[in-house]
């Protein structure tokens, strides 16, 4: 069976896809969130040299790679939308902003409260924070440019270009600790082998995995109140049941 | 292990759960700002098309 995957490039037919879809993400994100926290608080023991506090590692890690990974999707959904004009591709990127910008956030506020009990401060201008509070900053500045332009085309241009020249910061959050001698630790996953507990793993991996379906469901829900917006003076729109009634 | 033990998480209780507090909170704000604007749009386009029958 072949799927026309450009039929859900037009608007109409992705918001409705996107209803669809929704609760697919969304359910299962909680179910895995609720599992991971489990795990984490109840089945992990607490490490040998932090106790407790390293159970901040649970969301402090997912937050802090999807905050880099959203990012990456935006800007190359921002691409797509300046080369082939697709609509739905800036689209897309619009509404996956806000909630880059909120992991970014909970990246660097975790961070903060982990950093002040075992570092004795709440901020360092380390490489790796820095990086990461100038992600904060692009994402805060691709939402201010998209919404300072009226005409939501050139918007979408604009914003593109501040994306894609912005994601060269990616790269330089992810390597920092190897780059620069940071206060912050380096990476515990690696890919050739972890000295983590295996528990700690899981409750690592499977909230990783809820936030990644979390930023799924919540994305593809703010993208549908994009597309009416944007499409509000289209005849599929006022035809459809939720405007009507 | 007890409960209060186990809020207290070996006295880095207000660094663990203000992590999760706060990223719980953000969640349900996202959650419930991405409803409230579902709801504003889709009023406005029925005020837009209230506004356009009328012409």
């Amino acid at each position: 069976m072949s799927i026309n995957w450009f039929k859900y490039a037009a608007p109409s037919n992705f918001y409705h896809l996107a209803g669809k879809l929704i609760p697919w993400f969304a359910v299962p994100a909680a179910i895995l969130f609720v599992v991971g926290m489990y795990i984490g608080f109840f089945v992990a023991p607490p490490d040998a040299v932090q106790s407790e506090a390293y159970r901040i590692i649970f969301i402090h890690v997912p937050a802090s790679i999807l905050s880099m990974f959203i990012y990456l999707i935006m800007a190359g959904y921002a691409a797509l939308g300046l080369i082939f004009n697709t609509r739905l591709s800036s689209m897309m990127a619009t509404s996956l902003a806000p909630t880059g910008a909120l992991f970014a956030f909970i990246s660097l506020w975790t961070g903060a409260l982990w950093g002040k009990p075992m570092w004795g401060a709440w901020w360092v201008w380390d490489a790796r924070l820095t990086s990461e509070l100038i992600l904060l900053f692009l994402y805060l500045g691709f939402i201010a440019l998209q919404a300072s332009i009226d005409d939501p085309r050139r918007a979408d241009r604009a914003g593109a270009l501040l994306a894609i020249v912005g994601s060269v910061n990616v790269p330089i959050i992810y390597f920092s600790v190897k780059w620069w001698n940071t206060l912050h630790q380096g990476s515990t996953i690696k890919f050739t082998g972890t000295s983590m507990h295996i528990a700690m793993q899981q409750a690592m991996f499977i909230t990783l995995a809820a936030c990644w379906l979390y930023v799924v469901a919540v994305s593809l829900a703010r993208v549908r109140s994009i597309i009416l917006e944007r499409e509000r003076s289209t005849q599929w729109v006022s035809e459809l049941s939720e405007v009507r009634s | 292990m007890n409960w209060s033990e186990f809020f207290a998480m070996n006295g880095y209780g207000f660094y663990v759960w203000g992590s999760y507090g706060v990223a719980v909170l953000i969640f349900m704000i996202e959650i419930i700002l991405v409803r409230h604007k579902r709801k504003i749009t889709l009023q406005q386009l029925r005020m837009m098309r209230d506004a356009g029958e009328e012409e």
